[in-house]
């Protein structure tokens, strides 16, 4: 579709008290554009999953976004250590979490389960030691 | 019942002030923030010891009414610092969850 509106982010690895301005963002975005708030939320809280992920588990990368009337497409990239085995990590509560973000309130495990119950379709691509990519589509109404 | 006569109701310490007028229709309760993001329903007084800044970022993306920090836990400066960019309201009580949730649901019935 050429009426996409694109968005792009760097998402800093160092600091993650400052993921979350990507999804930010994007909602006040999707807002301005009028999409439905179910959709909104949805795509939101998959992203800012996705960007703690990102931060926690990898060293930052970047995120695209594609805004369509009918879908949100996002791409989250990073260059971190890859995904040892997916399925597992798709389970609620598997987390490998350092006890330093846990005091925070990260490191429940579900995370990914979230952001699989927040979208249509979720794609993992990771490679060890090479990088994860992970494929968000967000369906509206 | 709104945020502000729900919190007069409970004697609540108010520590940021948001959207008073907001609809409280659910409580819940909770301090991993995946767990909290994943279930915890809109328009939620959301009670939980969690003080810190992505606490904030949780509270507008589940889009919970407001914040209440039991038992006193302690609201960081910078997380106080978004919660009034972002006009998250934000209440704290030494009473703990239990006891506060039951008052809670005396009050939503
Ligand atoms: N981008 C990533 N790069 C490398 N490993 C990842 C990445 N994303 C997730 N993982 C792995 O998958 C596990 C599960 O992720 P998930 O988001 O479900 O839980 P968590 O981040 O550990 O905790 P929570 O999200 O509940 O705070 C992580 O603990 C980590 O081992
Ligand atoms: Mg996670």
């Amino acid at each position: 579709m050429s009426n996409a509106i694109h968005l792009h982010y760097d998402v800093s690895g160092e600091d993650f008290t400052r993921a979350g301005e990507a999804s930010g963002s994007v909602k006040k975005r999707l807002k301005s554009l009028g999409y439905n708030s179910d959709a909104i939320r949805r795509v939101a809280i998959a992203m800012y999953e996705a960007e703690i992920n990102m931060v926690i588990h990898a060293e930052g990368g970047f995120c695209d976004v594609d805004i369509y009337p009918d879908k949100v497409e996002v791409l989250l990239s990073d260059k971190g250590p890859g995904i040892p085995d997916v399925e597992k990590a798709m389970q609620e509560g598997f987390s490998t979490a350092p006890d330093n973000v846990r005091t925070l309130g990260f490191g429940a495990g579900m995370g990914l389960p979230n952001i699989k119950k927040y979208t249509d379709e979720m794609r993992i691509e990771t490679t060890l030691g090479v990088g994860t990519n992970l494929y968000l589509t967000v369906n509206v109404k | 019942m709104n945020v502000q006569t729900l919190a007069e109701k409970l004697n609540l310490t108010l520590l940021v002030e948001g959207d008073l007028e907001r609809d409280v229709t659910d409580c819940y309760i909770g301090d991993l923030l995946s767990w909290v993001m994943g279930r915890a329903p809109e328009d939620s007084v959301w009670l939980t010891v969690m003080g810190n800044i992505n606490s904030i970022a949780v509270a507008t993306l589940a889009d919970v009414s407001c914040i209440v920090l039991v038992e006193n836990a302690a609201l960081d400066a910078e997380a106080k610092a978004k919660a009034e960019m972002h006009g998250v309201t934000i209440y704290q009580t030494e009473e703990n969850s239990y006891s506060l949730a039951v008052k809670i649901n005396e009050l939503l019935l």
